[in-house]
């Protein structure tokens, strides 16, 4: 393999054939901007200086490398150590990217936040900041997922966003963030359009990775400290793939550690109904960027399903296409029923209860565990908490709480 | 018919075109042609069907809504095309721009799909999601087949864009009348006449303002420089309206068409 991977995306935004601007004319302006006061600040020690701060005493970083000790001896394979992404402010790793996010709209004058949230993690992890900064804040949520996120909803509301339903199409994240294009197109002038995963046109892509690579950086530095090395492989969960992003980046040019990116197989990818776009998917154009999409015969783009929220989504970041072409990650899928005894398996063993994101990292890193030698070491990420899904697995068990 | 858009707004003699703009088969697929030879017996210089898709960023809900209809009763972009095919069994002279977004496209292929386009009689196409930058793949498969590809210009694109659009379009330009999306309401027609005028002075291709066009009123008041006008919110809102039945939809089709026709003629 001889590709360089850290310097990408290129000029113009593309992973390879993937990422670009495929977006309409009326969006440009807004994108030229963002991405002219980004590549400015990017590189600004006074920026990165207030960043690392606010990731330090908001956010609460760095946030520890634990290893799983009962989980490892009960595998009987290799060593599981899990990235505590969990104990960050607001639960999640979604923090990351809003903390950096709001200093760029800070930074650019802007008055007004805009957000899409799906399961309401990004929307709670942008009403949050926001919040601290005293701007208005505005996030759209499909109508369905509102139903299903009724706690999440109540938290942005305290934190006073002003949470829009969304009524079109399947009424849940990709029309969302679709409603959110439009309204960041008709108020272009004094709002910010804090997008929540590695996906949509340049630059969020790159952006929304930059802001999240603290997670990989960490990993890195905690590994030397307990492992006396790199680890030999990181496993994280992919829905558009801000965590794993954030996790692989730092290592893309480590060729000896491998990375694994863990799809939602849903209900399996035979029965049609899952959210695994790079295992199932074919090439297309969605929200901005070239990458593998969720669509029919007729490229007409799919409802997906995953038991997590968070997962649910028909496109995936264009860089996790390219490393899929490239081999340099390799992505499997893990269904519900797998996601689910993951969750139970982590929480009896550990005492800590993942998210259903995260609980399929949690599922495959297992399972990769069980197939290597105990003198390797795996990192997987636990990019979030599970008391959000409480009420999910009880309602799935039949339990009345 | 190759350069039949460019022939047809060339021969306009000062005359303002007027370009309604449909979904494909909304209400229902039957539908769509009979509306397609209404709109050209009232009036219409040049068609804009759109291509229904299932997350049309860049429109309003208005035609959101009628894609979703359309995509529901089984149009897509195949369907489209073969409702193309069959009004260019009786009208050779009505030239046909296809709007829409890429994902059904790229899923067809570019090549199949511009090979398929030309063959149905389709004269350009305007991607939304396909901006310069990004057109080159198609734009070699359209130039194959002396297909021409529209671009927009929105109030917000620099002059360093402007000119880049210009370089690579074909047909017209299309200028975005307003900062939103199509339908939202709130024309400057000060502004746009300005920014028409400007753009003019860009490009010798025919300009054509659209986004926010409602009625006859609205759309002389942004005719005064363009040399074409789109109706594409307001003319779909009509047929929503009307009676679930095709003469209903065609007479207020006709009776929306005739008054903006009238009033664009006597500019």
């Amino acid at each position: 393999m001889n590709q360089e991977f850290n310097n990408l995306p290129d000029e113009t935004g593309h992973f390879g054939r993937y990422g670009g601007n495929f977006a309409s004319e009326t969006l440009f302006h807004c994108l030229e901007a963002l991405n002219a006061a980004y590549k400015k600040l990017k590189t600004d020690a006074d920026f990165q200086q207030q960043f690392k701060q606010d990731l330090a005493d908001f956010v609460g970083r760095p946030s520890p490398l634990y290893y799983a000790e009962r989980l490892t001896k009960q595998q009987q394979g290799a060593h599981i150590w899990l990235k505590r992404e969990d104990l960050n402010h607001t639960g999640a790793h979604k923090i990351n990217n809003t903390v950096g996010q709001i200093l760029l709209a800070k930074a650019m004058g802007k008055k007004r936040i805009i957000a899409e949230t799906g399961a309401g993690q990004h929307g709670v992890a942008t009403a949050t900041v926001a919040a601290r900064m005293g701007l208005e804040c505005i996030v759209y949520m499909g109508a369905v997922d509102i139903e299903r996120q009724a706690i999440n909803v109540f938290r942005m509301k305290l934190l006073g966003a002003e949470v829009r339903s969304v009524d079109s199409g399947s009424k849940t994240l990709k029309d969302a963030l679709n409603e959110a294009m439009r309204d960041w197109v008709a108020h272009v002038d004094d709002t910010f359009y804090i997008i929540g995963t590695v996906a949509g046109p340049a630059p969020y892509p790159e952006m929304v990775r930059d802001f999240n690579a603290v997670i990989g950086r960490e990993v890195r530095q905690q590994s030397m400290d307990k492992i006396g090395r790199l680890p030999d492989a990181l496993v994280a969960c992919v829905g558009g793939g801000s965590n794993a992003m954030g996790l692989f980046y730092p290592f893309i040019q480590d060729k000896e550690v491998a990375m694994y990116g863990v799809e939602a197989g849903g209900q399996g990818l035979e029965t049609g109904r899952h959210a695994a776009s790079i295992n199932a998917g074919k090439v297309g154009v969605l929200h901005g960027n070239r990458t593998y999409v969720m669509s029919d015969e007729a490229g007409q783009v799919i409802e997906t399903h995953s038991i997590s929220a968070g997962l649910d989504y028909p496109g995936v970041g264009p860089e996790h296409a390219y490393l899929n072409d490239s081999g340099r990650a390799k992505y499997v899928t893990i269904n519900d029923d797998e996601a689910l005894a993951a969750f139970h398996t982590l929480t009896k063993t550990e005492g800590i209860m993942p998210a259903l994101e995260s609980a399929h990292a949690i599922a495959y890193g297992m399972k990769l565990a069980k197939s290597l030698s105990p003198e390797q070491h795996i990192v997987v990420n636990l990019s979030g908490r599970g008391d959000k899904d409480v009420h999910t697995v009880a309602d799935i068990e039949g339990v009345s709480v | 018919m190759n350069q039949l858009l460019t022939e047809t707004l060339s021969n306009l003699n000062h005359k303002k075109a007027l370009i309604p703009f449909i979904t494909a088969g909304y209400p229902d697929p039957k539908m769509t042609l009979p509306i397609m030879h209404c709109l050209v017996e009232n009036g219409a210089d040049v068609i804009e069907l759109g291509m229904p898709f299932s997350d049309p960023m860049a429109d309003g809900p208005v035609i959101q809504k009628a894609s979703e209809q359309a995509i529901k009763q089984g149009t897509g972009l195949k369907q489209t095309l073969q409702m193309v095919y069959e009004f260019r069994q009786t009208n050779q002279t009505t030239p046909i721009v296809l709007m829409g977004y890429l994902n059904p496209i790229e899923s067809m292929g570019y090549e199949v799909f511009v090979e398929q386009a030309a063959r149905a009689g389709v004269n350009a196409v305007l991607l939304v999601d396909s901006p310069p930058e990004e057109s080159a793949d198609i734009q070699t498969h359209l130039k194959a087949h002396n297909m021409q590809q529209i671009y927009l210009v929105a109030p917000t694109t620099s002059a360093q864009r402007k000119q880049l659009i210009c370089d690579v379009a074909a047909g017209f330009i299309y200028y975005v009348a307003l900062k939103g999306v199509t339908g939202a309401a709130d024309l400057n027609t000060d502004a746009v006449n300005h920014a028409v005028k400007a753009l003019k002075a860009t490009t010798q291709l025919p300009v054509a303002v659209g986004f926010g066009v409602k009625d006859a009123d609205s759309a002389v008041a942004v005719a005064r420089e363009a040399d074409a006008v789109v109706i594409g919110s307001a003319l779909i809102k009509i047929i929503d309206a009307a009676a679930d039945n095709v003469e209903s939809v065609l007479q207020q089709v006709g009776e929306f068409m005739r008054p903006i026709r009238a009033a664009l003629d006597s500019l």
